[in-house]
Protein backbone atom coordinates (compact mmCIF):
# COMPACT_ATOMS: atom_id res chain seq x y z
CA UNK A 1 0.00 0.00 0.00
CA UNK A 2 1.19 3.79 -1.01
CA UNK A 3 3.04 5.10 1.81
CA UNK A 4 0.81 8.28 1.31
CA UNK A 5 -2.49 6.36 2.05
CA UNK A 6 -1.77 5.58 5.66
CA UNK A 7 -0.36 8.64 6.35
CA UNK A 8 -3.51 10.77 4.89
CA UNK A 9 -6.38 10.77 6.89
CA UNK A 10 -8.49 13.41 4.86
CA UNK A 11 -11.38 12.11 3.09
CA UNK A 12 -10.72 11.47 -0.60
CA UNK A 13 -14.33 12.59 -0.74
CA UNK A 14 -16.59 14.17 1.47
CA UNK A 15 -19.62 15.67 0.09
CA UNK A 16 -21.95 17.44 2.31
CA UNK A 17 -25.84 18.36 1.72
CA UNK A 18 -26.24 17.80 -1.53
CA UNK A 19 -29.28 18.66 -3.90
CA UNK A 20 -29.26 17.71 -7.31
CA UNK A 21 -32.24 18.21 -9.57
CA UNK A 22 -32.69 17.21 -13.44
CA UNK A 23 -34.28 20.08 -14.95
CA UNK A 24 -37.69 20.88 -11.97
CA UNK A 25 -37.24 17.34 -10.47
CA UNK A 26 -35.13 17.40 -7.91
CA UNK A 27 -33.44 13.95 -7.31
CA UNK A 28 -31.42 14.27 -4.41
CA UNK A 29 -32.69 15.67 -1.05
CA UNK A 30 -29.20 16.65 0.77
CA UNK A 31 -27.03 13.57 0.32
CA UNK A 32 -24.16 13.48 2.81
CA UNK A 33 -21.07 10.82 1.77
CA UNK A 34 -17.56 10.79 3.01
CA UNK A 35 -15.72 8.08 1.07
CA UNK A 36 -11.77 7.41 2.81
CA UNK A 37 -8.78 6.02 1.22
CA UNK A 38 -8.84 2.48 -0.40
CA UNK A 39 -12.22 1.78 1.22
CA UNK A 40 -15.09 -0.07 -1.14
CA UNK A 41 -18.53 1.43 -0.81
CA UNK A 42 -21.58 -0.27 -2.16
CA UNK A 43 -24.15 1.83 -3.17
CA UNK A 44 -27.77 0.50 -3.09
CA UNK A 45 -31.21 1.74 -3.54
CA UNK A 46 -34.07 0.66 -6.42
CA UNK A 47 -34.13 1.72 -9.57
CA UNK A 48 -34.32 5.73 -9.89
CA UNK A 49 -33.65 6.28 -6.24
CA UNK A 50 -30.50 8.76 -7.10
CA UNK A 51 -27.16 6.05 -7.41
CA UNK A 52 -26.30 7.77 -10.49
CA UNK A 53 -27.21 11.38 -10.07
CA UNK A 54 -25.02 11.02 -6.76
CA UNK A 55 -22.32 9.49 -8.65
CA UNK A 56 -22.92 11.99 -11.51
CA UNK A 57 -22.94 14.87 -8.49
CA UNK A 58 -19.65 13.90 -6.93
CA UNK A 59 -17.49 14.93 -10.49
CA UNK A 60 -19.94 17.69 -11.11
CA UNK A 61 -21.29 15.98 -14.82
CA UNK A 62 -24.53 16.39 -12.80
CA UNK A 63 -23.76 19.42 -10.75
CA UNK A 64 -25.68 19.90 -7.49
CA UNK A 65 -27.65 23.28 -6.98
CA UNK A 66 -27.11 22.76 -3.13
CA UNK A 67 -24.32 21.34 -1.22
CA UNK A 68 -20.26 21.25 -1.32
CA UNK A 69 -17.91 18.40 -2.64
CA UNK A 70 -14.30 18.72 -0.86
CA UNK A 71 -12.24 16.19 -2.58
CA UNK A 72 -8.54 15.80 -0.86
CA UNK A 73 -10.02 18.81 1.46
CA UNK A 74 -10.40 20.59 -1.26
CA UNK A 75 -13.43 22.45 -2.30
CA UNK A 76 -14.26 21.52 -5.92
CA UNK A 77 -18.57 21.95 -6.08
CA UNK A 78 -18.04 24.20 -8.84
CA UNK A 79 -15.02 22.89 -10.15
CA UNK A 80 -15.30 21.82 -14.38
CA UNK A 81 -15.50 17.92 -14.67
CA UNK A 82 -11.92 17.67 -15.66
CA UNK A 83 -10.54 19.26 -13.62
CA UNK A 84 -12.50 17.17 -10.46
CA UNK A 85 -11.65 13.85 -11.87
CA UNK A 86 -7.62 14.83 -12.28
CA UNK A 87 -8.40 15.11 -8.88
CA UNK A 88 -7.76 11.06 -8.61
CA UNK A 89 -11.21 9.87 -9.41
CA UNK A 90 -12.29 7.88 -12.38
CA UNK A 91 -15.77 7.24 -13.90
CA UNK A 92 -17.23 4.02 -15.30
CA UNK A 93 -20.75 5.09 -16.21
CA UNK A 94 -23.60 2.51 -16.66
CA UNK A 95 -23.56 2.89 -20.29
CA UNK A 96 -19.70 2.29 -20.50
CA UNK A 97 -19.28 5.26 -23.01
CA UNK A 98 -16.52 2.62 -24.76
CA UNK A 99 -15.67 5.27 -27.82
CA UNK A 100 -16.77 3.40 -30.52
CA UNK A 101 -14.28 4.83 -33.14
CA UNK A 102 -11.57 3.88 -31.10
CA UNK A 103 -9.76 1.11 -30.85
CA UNK A 104 -9.14 -0.59 -27.46
CA UNK A 105 -5.58 0.15 -27.46
CA UNK A 106 -6.77 3.71 -28.39
CA UNK A 107 -9.56 3.60 -25.91
CA UNK A 108 -6.97 2.64 -22.74
CA UNK A 109 -4.01 5.08 -24.50
CA UNK A 110 -6.16 8.50 -25.04
CA UNK A 111 -6.83 8.07 -21.35
CA UNK A 112 -3.78 7.61 -19.83
CA UNK A 113 -1.92 10.07 -17.57
CA UNK A 114 -0.37 9.99 -14.23
CA UNK A 115 -2.57 10.24 -11.15
CA UNK A 116 -2.25 12.62 -8.28
CA UNK A 117 1.14 13.23 -6.61
CA UNK A 118 2.09 12.12 -10.55
CA UNK A 119 1.61 8.31 -9.85
CA UNK A 120 1.99 5.75 -12.87
CA UNK A 121 0.97 2.27 -11.26
CA UNK A 122 -0.99 2.11 -14.06
CA UNK A 123 0.97 1.63 -17.17
CA UNK A 124 -0.85 -0.02 -19.98
CA UNK A 125 1.49 -3.67 -20.08
CA UNK A 126 -0.16 -3.69 -16.23
CA UNK A 127 -3.44 -3.24 -17.31
CA UNK A 128 -3.54 -5.40 -20.02
CA UNK A 129 -2.24 -8.34 -17.41
CA UNK A 130 -5.36 -7.59 -15.30
CA UNK A 131 -7.17 -7.72 -18.93
CA UNK A 132 -5.71 -10.52 -20.63
CA UNK A 133 -9.17 -10.57 -23.31
CA UNK A 134 -8.50 -6.85 -24.16
CA UNK A 135 -4.74 -7.20 -24.74
CA UNK A 136 -5.85 -10.33 -27.20
CA UNK A 137 -8.43 -7.61 -29.12
CA UNK A 138 -6.06 -4.47 -29.19
CA UNK A 139 -6.92 -3.65 -32.43
CA UNK A 140 -10.53 -3.84 -32.63
CA UNK A 141 -12.83 -1.36 -32.58
CA UNK A 142 -14.88 -0.38 -29.79
CA UNK A 143 -18.20 -1.53 -31.40
CA UNK A 144 -17.22 -4.74 -31.91
CA UNK A 145 -16.81 -5.72 -28.14
CA UNK A 146 -19.59 -7.73 -26.43
CA UNK A 147 -20.71 -6.18 -23.42
CA UNK A 148 -18.09 -8.03 -21.02
CA UNK A 149 -15.56 -6.70 -23.11
CA UNK A 150 -16.85 -3.60 -22.95
CA UNK A 151 -17.00 -3.66 -19.17
CA UNK A 152 -13.35 -4.69 -18.90
CA UNK A 153 -12.40 -1.77 -21.23
CA UNK A 154 -14.31 0.77 -19.54
CA UNK A 155 -12.83 -0.65 -16.05
CA UNK A 156 -8.98 -0.86 -17.15
CA UNK A 157 -9.22 2.77 -19.28
CA UNK A 158 -10.46 4.15 -15.79
CA UNK A 159 -7.41 2.55 -14.16
CA UNK A 160 -5.22 4.31 -16.87
CA UNK A 161 -5.75 6.97 -15.23
CA UNK A 162 -4.05 6.51 -12.40
CA UNK A 163 -6.57 6.86 -10.19
CA UNK A 164 -7.57 6.54 -6.33
CA UNK A 165 -11.25 6.29 -6.40
CA UNK A 166 -12.96 4.46 -8.89
CA UNK A 167 -16.67 5.01 -9.37
CA UNK A 168 -18.72 1.84 -10.78
CA UNK A 169 -21.59 2.29 -11.94
CA UNK A 170 -23.63 -0.79 -12.22
CA UNK A 171 -20.82 -2.89 -12.44
CA UNK A 172 -22.33 -5.92 -14.13
CA UNK A 173 -25.09 -4.84 -15.54
CA UNK A 174 -26.67 -7.21 -18.68
CA UNK A 175 -23.47 -9.81 -17.81
CA UNK A 176 -23.59 -13.36 -18.30
CA UNK A 177 -22.81 -15.40 -14.50
CA UNK A 178 -19.22 -15.98 -15.88
CA UNK A 179 -18.58 -12.63 -17.11
CA UNK A 180 -20.17 -10.70 -14.09
CA UNK A 181 -17.62 -13.12 -11.81
CA UNK A 182 -14.39 -12.02 -13.62
CA UNK A 183 -15.65 -8.51 -13.59
CA UNK A 184 -16.06 -8.95 -9.69
CA UNK A 185 -12.45 -10.43 -9.26
CA UNK A 186 -11.44 -7.86 -10.98
CA UNK A 187 -12.92 -5.41 -8.69
CA UNK A 188 -11.55 -7.22 -5.75
CA UNK A 189 -7.74 -7.04 -7.54
CA UNK A 190 -8.49 -3.42 -7.58
CA UNK A 191 -9.13 -3.26 -3.63
CA UNK A 192 -6.44 -5.50 -3.26
CA UNK A 193 -3.88 -2.49 -4.78
CA UNK A 194 -5.92 -0.02 -2.67
CA UNK A 195 -8.08 1.82 -4.83
CA UNK A 196 -10.88 2.75 -3.59
CA UNK A 197 -14.53 2.14 -5.04
CA UNK A 198 -18.03 3.52 -5.03
CA UNK A 199 -19.85 0.74 -6.77
CA UNK A 200 -23.85 0.16 -7.86
CA UNK A 201 -24.61 -2.91 -8.41
CA UNK A 202 -27.77 -5.15 -7.97
CA UNK A 203 -25.60 -7.98 -6.94
CA UNK A 204 -26.24 -7.17 -2.94
CA UNK A 205 -25.02 -10.68 -1.68
CA UNK A 206 -21.54 -9.97 -3.84
CA UNK A 207 -21.43 -6.37 -2.91
CA UNK A 208 -22.10 -7.14 0.94
CA UNK A 209 -19.07 -9.42 0.32
CA UNK A 210 -16.67 -6.66 -1.14
CA UNK A 211 -17.83 -3.69 0.19
CA UNK A 212 -16.61 -2.22 3.59
CA UNK A 213 -19.15 -0.25 4.15
CA UNK A 214 -22.94 0.03 2.44
CA UNK A 215 -25.11 2.87 2.03
CA UNK A 216 -28.63 2.77 0.99
CA UNK A 217 -30.56 5.43 -1.15
CA UNK A 218 -33.83 5.87 -0.93
CA UNK A 219 -35.56 8.36 -2.61
CA UNK A 220 -32.37 10.81 -2.75
CA UNK A 221 -31.81 10.36 0.96
CA UNK A 222 -29.48 7.85 2.33
CA UNK A 223 -31.43 5.96 4.73
CA UNK A 224 -28.85 3.38 5.88
CA UNK A 225 -25.15 3.12 6.74
CA UNK A 226 -23.10 0.35 7.74
CA UNK A 227 -20.65 -3.06 7.12
CA UNK A 228 -21.95 -5.63 5.68
CA UNK A 229 -21.71 -7.77 9.07
CA UNK A 230 -24.06 -5.04 10.12
CA UNK A 231 -26.35 -5.23 7.15
CA UNK A 232 -26.32 -9.07 6.97
CA UNK A 233 -27.77 -8.86 10.83
CA UNK A 234 -30.66 -6.69 9.45
CA UNK A 235 -32.22 -8.53 6.70
CA UNK A 236 -35.33 -6.51 7.05
CA UNK A 237 -33.56 -3.34 6.25
CA UNK A 238 -32.54 -4.83 3.11
CA UNK A 239 -36.04 -6.33 2.16
CA UNK A 240 -38.12 -3.03 3.26
CA UNK A 241 -35.42 -0.88 0.70
CA UNK A 242 -34.08 -3.05 -1.90
CA UNK A 243 -36.90 -5.76 -1.80
CA UNK A 244 -34.11 -8.93 -1.54
CA UNK B 1 -11.21 18.18 -78.25
CA UNK B 2 -8.39 16.44 -77.58
CA UNK B 3 -7.22 14.40 -74.55
CA UNK B 4 -4.44 16.42 -73.37
CA UNK B 5 -7.58 19.42 -72.54
CA UNK B 6 -9.11 16.97 -70.65
CA UNK B 7 -6.02 16.29 -68.57
CA UNK B 8 -5.98 19.61 -68.13
CA UNK B 9 -9.31 20.16 -66.83
CA UNK B 10 -9.19 16.74 -64.30
CA UNK B 11 -5.76 18.66 -63.26
CA UNK B 12 -7.51 21.24 -62.42
CA UNK B 13 -9.98 19.85 -60.73
CA UNK B 14 -7.78 17.92 -58.78
CA UNK B 15 -6.13 21.19 -57.79
CA UNK B 16 -9.28 22.82 -57.04
CA UNK B 17 -10.72 19.95 -55.16
CA UNK B 18 -7.58 19.86 -52.68
CA UNK B 19 -8.14 23.36 -52.06
CA UNK B 20 -11.89 22.79 -50.90
CA UNK B 21 -10.33 19.56 -49.03
CA UNK B 22 -8.54 22.24 -46.86
CA UNK B 23 -11.31 24.25 -46.25
CA UNK B 24 -14.33 21.49 -45.82
CA UNK B 25 -12.04 19.38 -43.65
CA UNK B 26 -11.87 22.37 -41.09
CA UNK B 27 -15.48 22.84 -41.31
CA UNK B 28 -16.32 19.06 -40.93
CA UNK B 29 -14.13 18.58 -37.90
CA UNK B 30 -15.90 21.61 -36.30
CA UNK B 31 -19.08 20.37 -36.68
CA UNK B 32 -18.68 16.81 -36.62
CA UNK B 33 -16.54 17.05 -33.63
CA UNK B 34 -18.16 20.47 -31.72
CA UNK B 35 -21.33 20.00 -32.86
CA UNK B 36 -20.93 23.64 -33.97
CA UNK B 37 -22.23 25.10 -37.39
CA UNK B 38 -20.06 27.41 -38.15
CA UNK B 39 -21.28 30.25 -41.47
CA UNK B 40 -17.90 32.18 -40.97
CA UNK B 41 -15.72 29.32 -41.65
CA UNK B 42 -15.67 30.62 -45.21
CA UNK B 43 -14.72 33.74 -44.04
CA UNK B 44 -11.28 32.60 -42.74
CA UNK B 45 -10.70 31.72 -46.62
CA UNK B 46 -11.50 34.96 -47.39
CA UNK B 47 -9.27 36.34 -44.05
CA UNK B 48 -6.03 34.06 -45.09
CA UNK B 49 -6.38 35.58 -48.67
CA UNK B 50 -6.65 39.14 -48.04
CA UNK B 51 -3.51 38.77 -45.20
CA UNK B 52 -1.47 37.44 -47.91
CA UNK B 53 -2.26 39.61 -50.60
CA UNK B 54 -1.83 42.76 -47.61
CA UNK B 55 1.63 40.97 -45.93
CA UNK B 56 2.81 40.22 -49.54
CA UNK B 57 2.72 44.00 -50.58
CA UNK B 58 4.47 45.10 -47.91
CA UNK B 59 7.41 42.72 -47.95
CA UNK B 60 6.85 41.68 -51.80
CA UNK B 61 7.42 37.97 -51.32
CA UNK B 62 3.70 35.77 -51.03
CA UNK B 63 6.10 33.12 -49.11
CA UNK B 64 7.01 35.51 -46.43
CA UNK B 65 3.38 37.01 -47.02
CA UNK B 66 2.05 33.50 -45.80
CA UNK B 67 4.20 32.63 -43.53
CA UNK B 68 3.74 35.80 -41.35
CA UNK B 69 -0.25 35.51 -42.26
CA UNK B 70 -0.44 32.21 -41.00
CA UNK B 71 0.11 33.07 -37.18
CA UNK B 72 -2.09 36.01 -37.72
CA UNK B 73 -4.97 33.64 -39.01
CA UNK B 74 -4.74 31.73 -36.01
CA UNK B 75 -5.06 34.47 -33.30
CA UNK B 76 -8.05 35.95 -35.14
CA UNK B 77 -9.53 32.56 -35.03
CA UNK B 78 -8.69 31.87 -32.05
CA UNK B 79 -10.00 35.47 -30.58
CA UNK B 80 -13.43 34.51 -32.73
CA UNK B 81 -13.42 31.02 -30.99
CA UNK B 82 -12.95 32.57 -27.12
CA UNK B 83 -14.65 35.61 -27.59
CA UNK B 84 -17.77 34.53 -29.85
CA UNK B 85 -18.37 30.97 -30.39
CA UNK B 86 -17.50 29.19 -27.29
CA UNK B 87 -20.53 31.10 -25.69
CA UNK B 88 -23.15 29.34 -28.29
CA UNK B 89 -21.36 25.36 -27.99
CA UNK B 90 -23.99 24.25 -25.71
CA UNK B 91 -26.92 26.82 -27.03
CA UNK B 92 -27.98 24.61 -30.42
CA UNK B 93 -27.38 24.93 -34.10
CA UNK B 94 -30.23 27.58 -34.59
CA UNK B 95 -27.98 30.22 -31.86
CA UNK B 96 -24.89 29.26 -34.18
CA UNK B 97 -26.35 29.87 -37.25
CA UNK B 98 -27.36 33.52 -36.25
CA UNK B 99 -24.21 34.44 -34.38
CA UNK B 100 -21.88 33.19 -37.13
CA UNK B 101 -23.93 34.82 -39.42
CA UNK B 102 -23.78 37.74 -38.34
CA UNK B 103 -19.61 37.04 -38.08
CA UNK B 104 -19.97 36.64 -42.12
CA UNK B 105 -21.33 40.38 -42.50
CA UNK B 106 -18.99 42.13 -39.64
CA UNK B 107 -15.97 40.44 -41.85
CA UNK B 108 -17.02 41.47 -44.85
CA UNK B 109 -17.89 44.89 -44.02
CA UNK B 110 -14.19 44.76 -42.81
CA UNK B 111 -12.54 43.86 -45.70
CA UNK B 112 -14.41 46.31 -47.35
CA UNK B 113 -13.20 48.84 -45.21
CA UNK B 114 -9.85 47.97 -45.48
CA UNK B 115 -9.37 46.74 -49.01
CA UNK B 116 -12.37 48.13 -50.76
CA UNK B 117 -14.81 46.26 -53.26
CA UNK B 118 -12.00 46.14 -56.38
CA UNK B 119 -11.17 42.79 -56.88
CA UNK B 120 -7.19 42.42 -56.33
CA UNK B 121 -4.83 39.36 -57.08
CA UNK B 122 -1.08 38.83 -56.19
CA UNK B 123 1.50 37.28 -59.12
CA UNK B 124 2.58 33.68 -58.82
CA UNK B 125 5.99 34.00 -57.69
CA UNK B 126 9.07 34.08 -59.77
CA UNK B 127 10.15 30.52 -58.54
CA UNK B 128 7.09 28.65 -59.07
CA UNK B 129 6.06 30.85 -62.39
CA UNK B 130 7.06 28.44 -65.29
CA UNK B 131 5.32 25.77 -66.54
CA UNK B 132 5.12 22.01 -67.55
CA UNK B 133 4.67 20.53 -71.37
CA UNK B 134 1.76 17.81 -71.28
CA UNK B 135 2.04 17.85 -75.09
CA UNK B 136 3.60 19.29 -78.21
CA UNK B 137 1.20 22.34 -77.35
CA UNK B 138 -0.37 21.97 -74.21
CA UNK B 139 1.84 23.09 -70.54
CA UNK B 140 0.37 23.00 -67.46
CA UNK B 141 1.37 25.87 -64.86
CA UNK B 142 3.95 25.01 -61.61
CA UNK B 143 2.31 26.77 -59.30
CA UNK B 144 -0.87 24.91 -59.48
CA UNK B 145 1.10 21.67 -58.93
CA UNK B 146 2.59 23.47 -55.95
CA UNK B 147 -0.88 23.53 -54.73
CA UNK B 148 -1.78 19.97 -55.12
CA UNK B 149 1.43 18.85 -53.77
CA UNK B 150 1.21 21.09 -50.28
CA UNK B 151 -2.04 20.20 -49.65
CA UNK B 152 -1.09 16.34 -50.38
CA UNK B 153 1.68 17.13 -47.51
CA UNK B 154 -0.70 18.99 -45.37
CA UNK B 155 -3.85 16.00 -45.61
CA UNK B 156 -0.85 13.50 -45.18
CA UNK B 157 -0.12 15.39 -41.58
CA UNK B 158 -3.95 15.82 -41.06
CA UNK B 159 -4.08 12.08 -40.98
CA UNK B 160 -1.39 11.23 -38.80
CA UNK B 161 -2.31 13.65 -36.34
CA UNK B 162 -5.70 12.55 -35.86
CA UNK B 163 -5.17 9.06 -36.31
CA UNK B 164 -1.94 7.95 -34.80
CA UNK B 165 -1.46 10.94 -31.73
CA UNK B 166 -2.76 11.09 -28.99
CA UNK B 167 -4.34 14.74 -29.50
CA UNK B 168 -5.95 12.93 -32.17
CA UNK B 169 -7.17 10.39 -30.34
CA UNK B 170 -8.68 12.73 -27.95
CA UNK B 171 -10.15 14.10 -30.75
CA UNK B 172 -11.87 11.14 -31.95
CA UNK B 173 -13.27 10.02 -28.91
CA UNK B 174 -14.90 13.66 -28.44
CA UNK B 175 -17.01 13.15 -31.52
CA UNK B 176 -18.38 10.30 -30.15
CA UNK B 177 -19.06 11.17 -26.44
CA UNK B 178 -17.54 14.52 -25.52
CA UNK B 179 -19.03 13.92 -21.72
CA UNK B 180 -16.99 10.61 -21.31
CA UNK B 181 -13.67 12.27 -22.56
CA UNK B 182 -14.52 15.25 -19.42
CA UNK B 183 -15.04 12.33 -17.36
CA UNK B 184 -11.60 11.02 -18.31
CA UNK B 185 -10.06 14.65 -17.11
CA UNK B 186 -9.38 16.07 -20.37
CA UNK B 187 -10.24 19.71 -20.78
CA UNK B 188 -12.95 19.36 -23.63
CA UNK B 189 -12.67 23.57 -24.08
CA UNK B 190 -9.02 23.22 -24.49
CA UNK B 191 -9.91 20.44 -27.01
CA UNK B 192 -12.09 21.97 -28.41
CA UNK B 193 -10.24 25.45 -29.37
CA UNK B 194 -7.33 23.59 -30.64
CA UNK B 195 -10.22 22.11 -33.38
CA UNK B 196 -11.56 24.96 -33.85
CA UNK B 197 -8.04 26.76 -34.35
CA UNK B 198 -7.07 23.91 -36.55
CA UNK B 199 -9.95 24.63 -38.95
CA UNK B 200 -9.27 27.92 -38.57
CA UNK B 201 -5.67 27.29 -39.99
CA UNK B 202 -6.94 24.74 -42.83
CA UNK B 203 -9.21 27.42 -44.43
CA UNK B 204 -6.74 30.46 -43.94
CA UNK B 205 -3.96 28.76 -45.38
CA UNK B 206 -6.08 27.55 -48.40
CA UNK B 207 -6.77 31.24 -49.10
CA UNK B 208 -3.62 31.82 -48.86
CA UNK B 209 -1.92 29.39 -51.43
CA UNK B 210 -4.88 30.20 -53.63
CA UNK B 211 -4.37 33.63 -54.26
CA UNK B 212 -1.61 33.98 -56.93
CA UNK B 213 -4.50 31.43 -58.95
CA UNK B 214 -7.72 33.27 -57.85
CA UNK B 215 -8.45 37.00 -57.12
CA UNK B 216 -9.43 38.24 -54.30
CA UNK B 217 -13.20 40.01 -54.15
CA UNK B 218 -15.81 40.83 -51.85
CA UNK B 219 -17.47 38.03 -50.80
CA UNK B 220 -15.05 35.81 -51.86
CA UNK B 221 -15.50 33.50 -48.47
CA UNK B 222 -19.18 33.05 -48.89
CA UNK B 223 -19.03 31.29 -52.16
CA UNK B 224 -16.50 28.65 -51.07
CA UNK B 225 -18.45 28.39 -47.60
CA UNK B 226 -21.34 27.08 -49.79
CA UNK B 227 -19.57 25.17 -51.98
CA UNK B 228 -17.60 23.60 -48.54
CA UNK B 229 -21.04 22.72 -47.21
CA UNK B 230 -22.04 21.02 -50.20
CA UNK B 231 -18.56 19.04 -49.99
CA UNK B 232 -19.28 18.13 -46.12
CA UNK B 233 -22.86 16.79 -46.84
CA UNK B 234 -21.82 14.54 -49.25
CA UNK B 235 -18.88 13.61 -47.73
CA UNK B 236 -20.23 12.33 -44.17
CA UNK B 237 -20.37 15.06 -41.37
CA UNK B 238 -17.13 14.81 -39.35
CA UNK B 239 -15.29 12.76 -42.07
CA UNK B 240 -11.85 13.79 -42.86
CA UNK B 241 -11.94 10.75 -45.30
CA UNK B 242 -15.56 11.95 -46.64
CA UNK B 243 -14.29 15.88 -46.72
CA UNK B 244 -11.50 14.01 -49.07
CA UNK B 245 -13.77 11.99 -51.42
CA UNK B 246 -16.43 14.85 -51.37
CA UNK B 247 -13.60 17.78 -52.45
CA UNK B 248 -12.42 15.48 -55.22
CA UNK B 249 -15.82 14.82 -56.47
CA UNK B 250 -16.69 18.48 -56.47
CA UNK B 251 -13.99 20.00 -57.19
CA UNK B 252 -13.90 17.79 -60.65
CA UNK B 253 -17.22 17.83 -61.67
CA UNK B 254 -17.04 21.71 -61.10
CA UNK B 255 -14.15 22.57 -63.11
CA UNK B 256 -15.84 20.48 -66.09
CA UNK B 257 -19.17 21.96 -65.55
CA UNK B 258 -17.49 25.16 -65.87
CA UNK B 259 -15.32 24.16 -69.09
CA UNK B 260 -18.33 21.78 -70.76
CA UNK B 261 -21.43 23.55 -69.53
CA UNK B 262 -20.78 26.87 -68.66
CA UNK B 263 -24.52 27.30 -68.53
CA UNK B 264 -25.44 24.79 -66.09
CA UNK B 265 -22.06 24.66 -63.77
CA UNK B 266 -23.58 26.11 -60.86
CA UNK B 267 -26.31 23.57 -60.82
CA UNK B 268 -23.77 20.13 -61.44
CA UNK B 269 -22.42 20.94 -57.78
CA UNK B 270 -25.95 20.73 -56.34
CA UNK B 271 -27.25 17.60 -58.90
CA UNK B 272 -24.14 15.81 -57.44
CA UNK B 273 -24.59 16.40 -54.25
CA UNK B 274 -28.79 15.21 -54.55
CA UNK B 275 -27.69 12.37 -56.45
CA UNK B 276 -25.36 11.17 -53.41
CA UNK B 277 -27.47 11.99 -50.92
CA UNK B 278 -30.25 9.83 -52.91
CA UNK B 279 -27.59 7.20 -52.48
CA UNK B 280 -26.62 7.65 -49.27
CA UNK B 281 -28.78 10.06 -47.55
CA UNK B 282 -26.03 10.24 -44.39
CA UNK B 283 -23.03 10.95 -46.36
CA UNK B 284 -20.55 8.42 -47.54
CA UNK B 285 -18.46 7.70 -44.94
CA UNK B 286 -19.38 8.06 -41.06
CA UNK B 287 -17.60 10.73 -38.81
CA UNK B 288 -13.91 10.22 -38.07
Amino acid sequence: MPSDISENNTPLIEARGLHTYYGDSHILHGIDLTIHRGETVSLIGRNGMGKTTTLRSLIGLTPPRQGTVKINGKDMTTSKVYKIVQQGIAYVPEDRGIFPNLSVNENLSMAARPGPNGREDWPLDHVLELFPRLAERLAFMGNQLSGGEQQMLTIGRALMTNPDLILLDEATEGLAPLLRKSIWSIVKEIKKAGIATIIVDRDIRTLLDIADRNIIIEKGVIVYEGNSEKLIAEPECLQKYVCV
Amino acid sequence: MELSFYLIQLLNGIQFGFLLFLVASGLTLVFGIMDVINLAHGSFYMIGAYLAYWLTGIFGNLFLGILLAIPLAIAIGMAVEKLAIAYVYKKGHLHQVLLTYALILIFDEMQRFLWGNDSHSVDVPNLLSGSIPLTDIQVYPVYRLFISAVCIIIGIGMFYVIQKTKLGMRIRAGASNNEMVQALGINIERLFSIVFSLGVALAAFAGMIAVPVDSLYPGMGDNILIISLVVVVIGGIGSIKGAFVGAMIIGVSSIFGKTLLPDMASVIVYAMMAAILIWRPKGLFQAI
